[in-house]
């Protein structure tokens, strides 16, 4: 039983354990770590047409990451590829090519899919706590996994709603429901469950754009804050937002990734028209 | 208020407003007034009844004096009422146990006319208590069963073409008659499902013997409870599967992807992150479900309820599977004994204008909570 303190050593959990599972390349060559490798995927969710096309790029750790793109080009696809959300709808999958997040394949038969959502979390763009109190949200993702004592969930719970910035906010009342905060504050509360979990990636799907102005610029300070402990993948239709708190963009267009380089590049100085374009608002 | 020179004025003509298809009007209100006509119809059809019921069943439940609660209503069984005239004159009412006390004890009295009423004296109790019994085990029955079933069709089942047939097969099951279920209850519960004995029965179809000398023989339960409850179930299941699929779509998609997400299994997030938030809807469904089976009588005549029983469940039964295996009294087929008796009398309807007001009481006292538990989880669990 994984516990809530030691998960220091665990990078190996995702590991099959079978002999011919595949095992992890170091890049000695890059300075940066890489935690999610994406290798020509494509996918779909009716056999035969393709949503997502031959896309291949790197995530590094300790990263914010944006995805941007016009409406249905497949971000948010992508993105649930990564914690194999989309195993939940019928007949979608990776028609081609391979994801390999820590070094592993992640839709390897070996891989346990509950396994692997513990170390990439997800946040939605709909905040979505339980209809529990505070402290039962935060603690859910720890009471599943077996963590019962009260110790360690207080600790838990604390930490982790002093890391989502919410801690001064709710301290006094962690019994009353989550659906009594406010829009901007469910949705802290719904990161902070999911870093309770200690998760290494945190992928974000739209997290603002149900929210008002200041709840988002407070998210987004969390989220330049957050990229300390964890790597970050955020999908978001806001340019600002992106040249705001991510490192790295990635620009998708019906299915393809047509570029993907520093946040600042990207939006200064980017290789492709079609991003130009996209960026200086003619499109999109 | 009204200013006669204006008055005047629109008269003149100057009414840009003035009514012009008089015919269309009139037909409008004839429109209005014949829809309001059919409505206040039924309404006073309704009050009618209800009040016909209270009016002639109150005298029996309620009483003028001291506890005003006429408890021998709830609290004896149904006897047959008897009714004579002595040679005195004089004549009497008495339920029938109190008739032989009467003979025993005034022997030298010569009755010179006398009537049996059926089922017309005592109490309900009996009736009461099988009603309830039924209820409580169709209830649990069909609530685990159409609980389990709503659950494989919502969150496991794939959606595709094979599961909505199965889905209309089910509901189809709801157009079905009462009487339809009783037989198949009779069938199937009371006649053809296996059972382990160590002596089976005559009417068993194949007796296979387990060895130690018992056997699984398909004898069925016979008449009794249990067959009953079981059939009622299976009459309501389309309605509590319906209802219980309808409380696990209420809830939101958000709720289980947040759940998967954070590493739960699809059981625990069933189990953790749906259900204690359809639990609610559900029961309040299933409440209205009770009222229903409660006042059902077709598919307990063949397979539980008797019309009379001396005995209740437990004085009759020493074990508990005994105790399953009573066949009961139930109100509605009591109501229905009773208003078959031909001829009817004046002492026939107290029994039965008794039965039919605390049975009208009952169900509407569970279709109000029902409301209430609603209306109250509605307003507590919003998302
Ligand atoms: N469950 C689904 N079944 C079938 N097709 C889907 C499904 N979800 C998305 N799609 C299709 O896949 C394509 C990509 O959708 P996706 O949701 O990834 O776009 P997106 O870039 O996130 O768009 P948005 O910015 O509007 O959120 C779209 O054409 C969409 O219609
Ligand atoms: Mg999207």
């Amino acid at each position: 039983m994984k516990t809530y303190m030691s998960d220091q050593e665990d990078q190996m959990t995702l590991e099959p354990q079978g002999e011919d599972a595949p095992t992890q390349e170091q890049s000695a060559v890059d300075a940066m770590e890489t935690v999610i490798e994406v290798d020509n995927v494509s996918f779909a969710y009716i056999p035969g047409t393709d949503v997502l096309k031959d896309i291949s790029m790197n995530i590094n750790k300790g990263e914010v990451t944006a995805f941007i793109g016009p409406s249905g080009c497949g971000k948010s696809t992508l993105l649930r590829c990564l914690n194999r959300m989309n195993d939940l709808i019928p007949r979608a999958g990776l028609t081609q090519g391979e994801i390999r997040i820590l070094g592993t394949d992640i839709y390897h038969p070996e891989v346990d899919v509950i396994e692997l959502r513990k170390h990439v979390g997800m946040v939605f763009q709909k905040y979505n706590p339980f209809p529990k109190s505070i402290y039962e949200n935060v603690a859910y993702g720890l009471r599943i996994q077996g963590v019962n004592r009260k110790s360690v969930l207080d600790e838990a719970v604390e930490s982790s709603l002093k890391l989502a910035g919410l801690w001064d906010e709710v301290k006094d009342r962690l019994d009353s429901s989550g659906l009594g905060l406010s829009g901007g504050q469910q949705q802290r509360l719904c990161i902070a469950r999911t870093i309770a979990v200690q998760p290494k990636i945190i992928l974000m799907d739209e997290p603002c754009s149900a929210l008002d102005p200041i709840s988002t610029t407070i998210i987004e300070e969390l989220i330049t804050q957050l990229k300390q402990e964890f790597t970050i993948v955020i999908v978001t239709h806001n340019m600002q937002q992106a040249t705001r708190v991510s490192d790295r963009t990635a620009y998708f267009y019906l299915g393809e990734l047509i570029e993907m380089d520093e946040t600042t590049k990207i939006f200064s100085n980017p290789s492709q028209q079609k991003t130009e374009e996209y960026i200086s608002g003619r499109f999109g | 208020m009204h200013d006669i020179a204006k008055d005047q004025l629109v008269k003149k003509g100057q009414n840009p407003f003035a009514s012009k298809a008089v015919k269309l009007k009139r037909r409008d209100r004839a429109i209005s007034f014949g829809l309001g006509a059919a409505t206040y119809f039924i309404l006073a059809c309704t009050l009618y009844i209800f009040a016909d019921i209270a009016f002639k069943g109150i005298p029996v439940v309620l009483k003028s004096e001291a506890p005003f609660v006429n408890f021998e209503f709830f609290t004896k069984s149904p006897e047959t009422l008897m009714t004579f005239e002595t040679e005195g004159g004089e004549t009497y009412k008495m339920n029938f146990s109190e008739y032989s006390q009467f003979k025993r004890d005034h022997p030298d009295v010569n009755i010179v006319e006398e009537h049996s009423h059926a089922y017309s004296g005592g109490g309900i109790f009996g009736p009461l208590v099988g009603t309830a019994l039924l209820t409580i085990i169709c209830i649990t029955v069909a609530l685990s069963v159409g609980l389990a079933t709503a659950i494989f069709l919502n969150e496991y089942a794939t959606k595709g073409r094979f599961m909505d047939s199965i889905r209309l097969a089910i509901m189809n099951l709801a157009g079905v008659p009462s009487i339809v279920f009783g037989l198949f209850g009779l069938m199937f519960f009371c006649l053809f499902i296996p059972v382990v004995t160590s002596e089976p029965l005559e009417r068993s179809f194949l007796a296979i013997p387990l060895g130690g000398g018992s056997y699984f023989s398909f004898e069925g339960w016979g008449t009794c409870m249990l067959a009953g409850g079981f059939t009622l179930a299976v009459m309501i299941l389309p309605v509590v599967i319906a209802a219980c699929e309808e409380s696990l779509k209420a809830i939101p998609m958000g709720f289980r992807e947040a759940s998967l997400a954070l590493g739960a299994t699809k059981w625990q997030t069933i189990s953790k992150a749906v259900l204690p938030y359809a639990f609610p809807g559900m029961l309040t469904a299933s409440i209205l479900g009770i009222t229903r089976v409660a006042g059902e009588t077709a598919p307990i005549m063949f397979t539980a309820a008797l019309a009379h029983k001396d005995e209740l469940p437990w004085q009759a039964a020493n074990s508990i599977g005994g105790f399953f295996s009573q066949s009961v009294q139930a109100l509605p087929y009591h109501i229905y004994t009773v208003a078959a008796r031909i001829p009817q009398s004046e002492y026939t309807k107290p029994m039965q204008y008794g039965s039919v007001f605390v049975f009208m009481v009952l169900v509407m006292t569970f279709a109000a909570l029902s409301i209430f538990l609603r209306i109250r989880y509605r307003k507590k669990l919003k998302w």
